[in-house]
């Protein structure tokens, strides 16, 4: 068997599929193995098809693959949806006395367990607990020791009672159960425990936590899909720290909530979606020219407009960019994994008060609502530093008022980066606008001062570009003629595809890039490559052009926009057939 | 603070740009005596301004200020004061800015109930692009872009307040100085938001809504016997369309703030140089 175990379970929305999903990928996580997930999601509340996959190994994992081993349907739709992945050998665990699935086709080389979900799960106590009962099912055939379970439905169900925990672990043991008296198949699975813990987390969870943990004590959002997950992890947890979330009557107010907390000194944060940049664009450029360090966190959706909300793409990345009008300089980090998801926006924050910005965190879907299991040691809180940058105090405020004791907050200085003041520092009081200003913060059309102005916020770029580390990460070999380049989410998936890359005799390098802006240069990198593919979920090549831009070099892409993200296996081929085509045309 | 603080201290050495005559000179200066009465100081003082000729305000007074986005000044004084509650927080802005592009702000601003107060310099005309109808403009009002007038009835902002759940609801005269710094101070010392709606002439572009009209028209509540704590009697006083009222209509002595029921209590500026030293639970958490 392969090393790693695929799972999935699917019906409706509204069919408990994300907590049954969830209880699944827990119990593995705790019985020390390696897990990543994934989500087939619509935008309604019930009804449509939904699932919940999981794919582990003692090995880390951090991707997807193109292969369903045990899939738990409540739909046919559920097995129409993921004929694909499915395989000779494939076990498909279905309630037959269920009305969805009385005709069910179960194709051909694959196990159908026929299981009565419903009817045990009442003899159980209840038919609500149907889904425990197909998890019961699942370990009989992963060979699953069902105790790990027992630690999940802990887990989810204490906080309703002792009572209600025993009839789920009743539940799961009636699965389990009726597989080994009903079946005398041999299922080719076997999933071992290690003693490893690990925490299962996913990049939402990871933004917040990073925000926390960076000292972000306000928080304002309005909630959209998928971005949610931030707020309201940050709810209740975030208080505990002195801070404060605020749900906004609409993102245009989120943003200026954050920014009104930042001006009063708070470590502030906003996260949206594309459609929710949209509208803070408005009062992006005020953020700007009032320099004020402000993290707003964009998880990519598909687009444009309301586009496929639940679906995955990176297509925001011109708007973070260059969106808005007039020319202003912003930072935009973008993590490529779900433990970056934490450090980045850690490094955001730091970025946002040293060069007193906006920085857009460029998060997307793949990541956001995924989890995976991390040592806890991935998040190690002793490594996370505050730099708060040239804050004055009311003693060290005298070096920064002009001859007539006013206070200059946009002083015009060598690294671009002017003092800051939090209201309630003596002598501090200073105005702050989105209109042109001189030192003192005031309204300007004076051309001389106009020029000053813009030079030093442009400053600031080229000072952080001589301070910070912009490095992309490096995977593979290093001294590969073909150079493969994404951004965000994809690492993990090309980071697999370049295992199987090696099975086929084929090396690479691969240069994961987390800031966009401002970014690493990579011209002697491309240079040294006769093969340079950029790898990118969106149509145009957003990525692409950047690079070809900067590098003045033309590459070749790997684009997917069909709203599902790259699978470790499909990338490999996809990497693979680029290369013969470039060899057949040479 | 200090505690011999003059309006004077307000007072930034920019001279407005307002037209001679504009209601907005008697209208900031009594927002300036609003806050020295009421014991703060320009350090810990912020204003938060919008966009329009009402917009120029944080430049001619002296305080941490910022003039922000056009309609986006309720957001952003909520912001800063949950961020550092010590802080006295003051938002002005404009009819325009407060009941047209910033009015679904309005509402919600009212019913979040955040500490500060809210001063909008209500002239029923756009100045600053040189007239056209605003939302609190007549229905037969003829501007540049209304030639018969809008023919939509105006806004009613007292109204809009009490409907959202209102707790402090005031409406003043910029040229009546006492009673307009009276009103607004105790607008500042509402605990929640203490809304005033200034009459603030626009001497340029509006001929009706004048001086003279509000002076012949205007009817203090504090010559009345009105209870501000009477819901009811509030009420009647919004909804009645014959008369213009100054004074402090409604106050729910009662009212909490955001803040309070929040448990907001911290400057958020106060952070430790790293993680919180318990932040490692946070991580245990997704076990």
């Amino acid at each position: 068997m392969p090393a790693d175990f695929n799972w999935a379970i699917g019906g409706e929305a509204g069919d408990g599929i994300d907590s049954t999903g969830k209880i699944f990928a827990q119990a593995l996580s705790r019985a020390g193995r390696h897990v990543f997930t994934s989500k087939d999601f619509a935008s309604r509340i019930r009804g449509g098809y939904t699932a919940y996959k999981v794919r582990t190994a003692i090995d880390p994992v951090q991707s997807v693959v193109d292969r369903l081993d045990v899939l738990i349907a409540l739909t046919q739709r559920t097995i129409d949806e993921n004929l694909d992945e499915l395989h000779e050998g494939s076990v498909i665990i279905y309630d037959g006395d269920r009305s969805t699935m009385a005709d069910v086709e179960i194709p051909e080389g694959m196990v159908g367990l026929d299981i009565p979900l419903k009817a045990l799960a009442e003899e159980a106590g209840g038919a609500i607990m149907r889904n425990v009962v197909a998890l019961g099912a699942a370990c009989a055939v992963a060979d699953f020791p069902i105790e790990n379970l027992d630690s999940a439905l802990q887990k989810r169900f204490g906080g309703k009672g002792e009572a209600i925990v025993e009839n789920n672990k009743k539940a799961a043991r009636a699965g389990l159960e009726y597989v080994h008296d009903e079946y005398d198949h041999e299922f080719d699975y076997d999933l071992e425990t290690t003693d490893e813990d690990y925490v299962l987390i996913n990049g939402d969870q990871a933004i917040g936590m990073g925000a926390i943990a960076a000292g972000c004590r306000f928080y304002a959002g309005y909630p959209i899909t998928p971005a949610t997950d931030v707020m309201e992890y940050l709810t209740g947890r975030i208080e505990r720290y002195g801070g404060h979330v605020v749900q906004a009557e609409d993102e245009l107010a989120a943003i200026n909530l954050a920014l009104g907390a930042a001006r009063a000194g708070a470590r502030s944060m906003t996260a949206t979606s594309g459609p929710g940049i949209d509208l803070m664009t408005e009062t992006f450029g005020l953020v700007a020219t009032s320099e004020t360090p402000l993290v707003i966190v964009d998880v990519m959706r598909s687009g444009p407009s309301t586009g496929m909300p639940t679906k995955q793409e990176q297509g925001d990345l011109n708007m973070m960019l260059y969106g808005g009008h007039g020319e202003i300089p912003r930072f935009v980090v973008a993590p490529t994994s779900i433990d970056e998801c934490f450090w980045k926006t850690v490094e955001a924050f730091n970025f946002a008060e040293k060069y007193q910005v906006p920085v857009y965190v460029a998060a997307d879907l793949a990541m956001a609502v995924t989890e995976q299991t991390f040592s806890p040691e991935a998040f190690d809180m002793d490594e996370v530093e505050i730099d708060r940058g040239k804050v004055v105090d009311d003693d060290s405020i005298d070096e920064w008022l002009d001859e007539e004791g006013r206070f200059q907050p946009h002083a015009l200085t060598d690294d671009g980066v002017s003092p800051r003041a939090f209201p309630g520092t003596e002598q501090g009081a200073h105005m702050s606008t989105g209109l042109e200003h001189d030192e003192l913060g005031r309204r300007t059309e004076d051309r001389s001062m106009r020029v000053e102005q813009v030079d030093k916020r442009d400053r600031k770029v080229e000072t952080a570009k001589e301070t910070e580390d912009f490095s992309p990460r490096e995977f593979g070999d290093a001294d590969s003629d073909t150079l493969i380049l994404s951004w965000g989410s994809n690492e993990g998936a090309l980071v697999e595809a370049l295992d199987f890359l090696e099975e086929d005799g084929i090396d690479v390098r691969f240069l994961s890039v987390p800031y966009m802006f401002p970014r690493p240069d990579l011209t002697e990198e491309i240079e040294a490559a006769d093969e340079v593919i950029v790898v990118e979920c969106n149509a145009t090549g957003q990525f692409a052009n950047v690079v070809e831009h900067d590098t003045l070099t033309r590459v070749k892409r790997i684009n997917k926009y069909d709203g599902v993200r790259f699978k470790a296996d499909e990338l490999a081929d996809e990497i693979k057939a680029t290369l013969d085509a470039e060899e057949v045309s040479a | 603070m200090s505690s011999n603080v003059r309006f004077t201290d307000f007072k930034s050495d920019k001279q407005p740009t307002w037209c001679p005559g504009c209601g907005d000179f008697g209208t900031m200066n009594g927002i300036m005596k609003a806050l020295a009465n009421s014991g703060t100081d320009p350090d810990n003082t912020f204003m938060v301004a919008g966009i329009g000729c009402s917009g120029k305000i944080g430049t001619y007074m002296h305080s941490y200020a910022i003039h922000g986005v056009h309609g986006r000044s309720l957001p952003v004084a909520a912001g800063v004061k949950l961020a550092n509650p010590d802080l006295t927080v003051v938002a002005a802005g404009g009819d325009g800015d407060g009941y047209s592009i910033g009015a679904g702000h309005f509402i919600h601003a009212v019913r979040r109930n955040v500490d500060m107060a809210y001063t909008v310099m209500d002239n029923r005309i756009y100045g600053l692009t040189k007239g056209q109808a605003s939302p609190t403009s007549r229905e037969d009002f003829e501007t540049s872009t209304t030639p018969e007038g809008p023919k939509q009835p105006p806004v009613n902002p007292l109204a809009l307040s009490l409907a959202a759940g209102g707790t402090f609801i005031a409406q003043s005269f910029a040229t009546d100085h006492k009673r307009h710094a009276e009103i607004v101070q105790e607008a500042i010392e509402h605990d929640g938001f203490g809304f005033v709606n200034v009459f603030s002439p626009c001497v340029t572009f509006n001929d009706v809504d004048t001086y003279d009209y509000f002076r012949d028209n205007l009817v203090d509540l504090a010559d009345t016997d009105h209870d501000p704590t009477d819901y009811d009697a509030a009420k009647e006083k919004i909804l009645d369309s014959s008369k213009e009222y100054e004074g402090v209509i409604y106050k729910d002595e009662s009212s909490v703030s955001y803040e309070e029921k929040f448990g907001v209590d911290q400057n958020m500026s106060d952070i430790p140089s790293g993680a919180p030293d318990d932040a490692m639970d946070l991580v245990r958490e997704f076990y």
